[in-house]
């Protein structure tokens, strides 16, 4: 039964372009079919992430509105056969988006890939709002800061009431992922502690993915994180997060604060 | 095929049952009487629907024309006559109810008209999920009782009092409707804003000593007072 996922925050910049186009790019990796949705209409950046940038012929809107097919506006993903992205358009806004027209794509997506994952905008308004709709279950991607960790609260609570499953009385499944964590700043009491996120959000992690350069050099070359570094601290917190999804557990690593060897024998800290 | 047998003809069977009815007895002035029974109908609409009434006659001397008359002015007040007793037989027609004999007297069970159910209003509110920042719990009816945290951002309106079993961070109002007894209470308090009827304490003038701790907030005279727990 294929699933639709929604990675969503209310605030902006806290990196849900960035999982969605990494847990997509695992699940595909695993060998599920997997179709990631941009539905940031103005200001699309999923493809950007994806690398697929220049072959954007329609999009999302131009499916809504009937003027394409679903099949003329997927793009397949040139590394992991098994990925597809369905691109937002620069030129409109989200006003363009309708609630049935959302609903039928989301329909006929179901029938033939496995996850279908919505790269929600940021904000509370009608483009996030439709972007959650239709959702099985959500990633709430979190920094650990209070104002990130607050308007996260605020989208849990309508992940809650604006779903067709809330209206329904059923549950989307809620997890949170924590982005752009510092291991040494959160030891400095300069950021929010993982237990202190989790405490305010009441709800379950799916990870810690910690602050790294990878992720911008990946997004710089238009190509998700876990393929340009896989090496990365990043990319291993993304794929156990992806495996968690996927109902396996796996004990939660918290990233711990890196030393150079010179400055741990000097006992200096790291810049 | 089977051979259709032919029905057997029976006798109807005849049983006697005895049944309890209301009786009616009207006495003169009949004017004054029907008057009496509109009073009676206007305090308890509806007594008489449903129930048999046998109407006793003898207490009046009536006409034919008279009973007719009677029995449709009841009708129209929605009773029904299921027999007439105390008058001679020869006065009734084909279309008015039998006679009947043989009545006993019986206490009637207190006749007490049927009060439509009223339920209980519900005086507390009970909320077993956290509420999230930018939610809105509106009760003035009573109390609010929270298994959870209450999210920055979020608001209690409560008529009674309010009790969060987790932290309070938003902004809780108790006793909105002029109840100055209401008070707070909650296992950590870091509110915005605490109001019990009316009168209101930002979190800037939170004491930094109760900060974290189990606390209640009530009022003494008009000042809001706010106190850990014990």
């Amino acid at each position: 039964m294929a699933k639709v996922l929604v990675v969503t925050s209310g605030k902006g910049g806290v990196g849900k372009t960035t999982s969605t186009a990494a847990i997509g790019a695992a699940l595909a990796q695993i060998g599920q079919k997997v179709v990631v949705v941009d539905f940031d209409v103005g200001l699309r950046n999923l493809d950007l992430v994806m690398g697929a940038e220049r072959r954007v012929v329609f999009d999302l809107i131009n499916v809504v509105q009937g003027v394409a097919k679903l099949s003329q506006a997927l793009i397949r993903d040139k590394r992991l056969e098994n990925l597809w992205l369905l691109p937002a358009s620069q030129t409109r806004d989200k006003d363009a988006l309708t609630e049935e027209g959302v609903g039928r794509i989301i329909a006929e997506l179901k029938q033939t890939f496995d996850w279908v994952i919505c790269d929600s905008p940021a904000g509370i308004e009608r483009g996030a709002m439709l972007s959650m709709r239709y959702a099985d279950e959500a990633v709430i991607v979190t920094n650990p800061e209070v104002s990130s960790v607050r308007d996260s609260d605020r989208i849990i609570g309508m992940l809650d009431s604006k779903t067709v499953r809330a209206e329904n009385g059923e549950r989307v499944e809620k997890h949170i992922l924590v982005s752009r964590y510092d291991a040494g700043r959160a030891a400095r009491g300069e950021m929010l502690s993982i237990d202190d996120v989790l405490e305010i959000l009441a709800t379950p992690l799916l990870g810690i993915i910690p602050e790294s350069q990878d992720i911008l050099r990946a997004s710089n070359v238009g190509c998700p994180v876990i393929l340009n570094s896989p090496a990365s601290a990043a990319t291993r917190a993304y794929m156990d997060a992806t495996r968690r999804l996927l109902g396996e557990t796996v004990t939660m690593a918290v990233p711990s604060e890196r030393k150079g060897l010179i400055n741990k024998l000097l006992g200096r800290r790291a810049a | 095929m089977d051979a259709i047998a032919e029905p057997v003809s029976q006798p109807v069977r005849l049983r006697g049952r005895s049944y309890l009815a209301f009786v009616l007895t009207p006495v003169v002035p009949i004017i004054e009487w029907l008057k009496d029974l509109d009073d009676t109908l206007a305090r308890s609409p509806g007594f008489f629907v449903g129930k048999p009434v046998v109407l006793d006659l003898s207490a009046v001397e009536l006409s034919r024309s008279a009973i007719t008359h009677l029995i449709v002015s009841l009708e129209k007040k929605n009773i029904r006559i299921l027999g007439i007793e105390g008058v001679d037989v020869s006065l009734l027609t084909s279309t008015m109810p039998p006679a009947l004999s043989g009545g006993r007297a019986c206490a009637v069970a207190a006749a007490e008209p049927e009060k439509a159910e009223v339920r209980a209003p519900v005086a507390s509110l009970m909320l077993d999920t956290p509420v999230r920042s930018g939610q809105s719990v509106v009760f003035p009816e009573g109390d609010v009782t929270v298994l959870g945290s209450v999210g920055s951002g979020a608001e209690i309106v409560a008529g009674g009092s309010i009790h969060v079993y987790g932290t309070l961070r938003g902004r809780a109002m108790a006793g909105v409707n002029g109840n100055p007894s209401a008070r707070i209470f909650c296992q950590k308090i870091e509110a915005e804003l605490l109001a019990i009827d009316g009168y209101y304490q930002t979190a800037e003038e939170l004491d930094a000593s109760l900060r974290n701790r189990p606390a209640q907030a009530w009022l003494d005279g008009g000042v809001m007072r706010i106190t850990p727990l014990i």
